[in-house]
């Protein structure tokens, strides 16, 4: 029996509409895509059938399980805004540089006390991670005093003046949020304190932030 | 195919032929560009998290003097203690401190779920109706909220008061706070236990033989 052969047809295959929807994918997610600054301390946060959001411009108290609490703002001109008001008045600051102030602006959440904050502004990443681990957090007890309740005083202003100021600039931003994420096995007792210093601080309103658990009703 | 083939078919008797260079098809190899492009997007893909985190809001009374009194009747008290404990009583503790009135409970599905969703059975089924109308697309979102928060609001719905004593854990107030949205209980505060109440518990343990 004769072979039949069939025409063979080159084995090249036009890529192109390929290598544009690949390449628009590529941008899609480039674009999307942000980059959290790592996260000094491993939160396991609690779950919950909770559906709703937490919007982008939030403040957010991370506390770990040993109750250590790590103060976070979003909003680069916030941030540079706390650091230097802030600065100008706790002399335990010292004085900061703009380079101080411009690296502060970028950095994720910390848990330093007055007198380190600059020290671990200018550390690097590995020394950060190590000031990270010990740390005793920002302290909230008010003897001898309690820190905390300036960051969030003074954070709280600026989230919100930067707020009014890109608002009448016609920019499309959201209103400062206050979020607490705290692992589950921290004790309630800490959460509290925390929540009370931020009513101090003329906070109302509290995001609890938990994972979501799938789970019919 | 991309490429246009501009040698031949062009010869012929052609008087002005200027000399060009000799065009090369303009077919490329498109896979290396295609790897990376493919690489980049896995890349990507992998990094991107679409999720925002989820949250329950908390909006926790200002510090005040007077206290709102709660109908003995309405009232279920639950107080968050260690080891994923749950004690609850129905009513008011103050005119009888005492271990018998208070009872234990778990976040199980049959624990205190299932108590809260006895006290509260005319608002669950209450809005049983309404929901199955949402679910339907017959009523719209904000009208359902406005019938949800109506039936929920209600004067005789219950009213739970989370208290938390010293060993309580948040992921204890938090499965609480959720289990006030599943049993539609939109009354409820969270307050610390009162050094009565610690007394009771204390008493409770010891006599259960609880540690």
């Amino acid at each position: 029996m004769p072979k039949v052969k069939l025409p063979r047809s080159s084995p090249s295959i036009d890529m192109t509409p390929m290598v544009d929807l690949a390449f628009l994918l590529v941008t899609f997610f480039m674009l999307t895509t942000k980059f959290r600054p790592d996260e000094p301390v491993t939160v396991t946060i609690p779950f919950s059938l909770s559906q709703t959001k937490l919007p982008d411009n939030a403040t957010t108290i991370n506390i770990d399980s040993a109750g250590r609490v790590f103060y976070d703002m979003d909003g680069k001109d916030a941030r540079a805004a706390l650091l230097s008001t802030l600065a100008k008045s706790v002399p335990a600051i010292g004085p900061v540089t703009d380079e101080e102030i411009f690296r502060f602006s970028v950095m994720g959440a910390f848990g330093q006390p007055f007198t380190q904050i600059r020290a671990y502004v200018d550390a690097g990443e590995t020394e950060r991670k190590v000031m990270n681990t010990q740390t005793k957090g920002i302290p909230i007890d008010s003897v001898p005093h309690d820190e905390l309740l300036d960051w969030v005083t003074y954070g709280n202003s600026a989230a919100f003046s930067d707020y009014n100021a890109k608002k009448s600039a016609g920019q499309n931003v959201n209103i400062p949020r206050f979020a607490i994420k705290a692992d589950g096995n921290a004790k309630y007792k800490v959460i509290k304190q925390v929540i009370d210093i931020c009513q101090k601080a003329g906070i109302q309103h509290f995001d609890l932030i938990t994972s979501m658990k799938m789970k019919a009703k | 195919m991309a490429d246009v083939n501009t040698e031949g078919g062009g010869g012929g008797g052609r008087h002005h032929q200027k000399k060009r260079a000799k065009k090369l098809p303009t077919r490329i190899d498109m896979t290396p560009l295609v790897d990376l492009g493919f690489l980049l997007l896995t890349f990507f893909m992998l990094t991107t998290t679409f999720s925002k985190p989820k949250v329950i809001e908390l909006t926790p009374p200002v510090k005040t003097n007077d206290s709102t009194k709660i109908k003995d009747t309405l009232a279920l008290t639950v107080i968050l203690s260690g080891n994923n404990k749950v004690y609850y009583y129905n009513g008011s503790l103050n005119q009888n401190p005492d271990s018998n009135n208070i009872k234990l409970s778990d976040f199980s599905d049959n624990g205190i779920r299932k108590v809260i969703f006895d006290r509260n059975y005319f608002v669950v089924n209450a809005l049983k109706p309404i929901d199955a109308e949402h679910q339907n697309k017959q009523v719209n979102d904000t009208t359902y909220e406005k019938m949800k928060q109506k039936v929920q609001g209600d004067k005789l719905a219950l009213f739970v008061i989370i208290k938390t004593d010293s060993l309580a854990k948040y992921v204890n107030v938090i499965s609480m706070l959720d289990e006030m949205n599943i049993c539609d209980v939109d009354k409820y505060a969270l307050i610390d236990a009162s050094p009565a109440e610690n007394n009771v518990i204390k008493d409770y343990n010891t006599k259960h033989n609880i540690k």
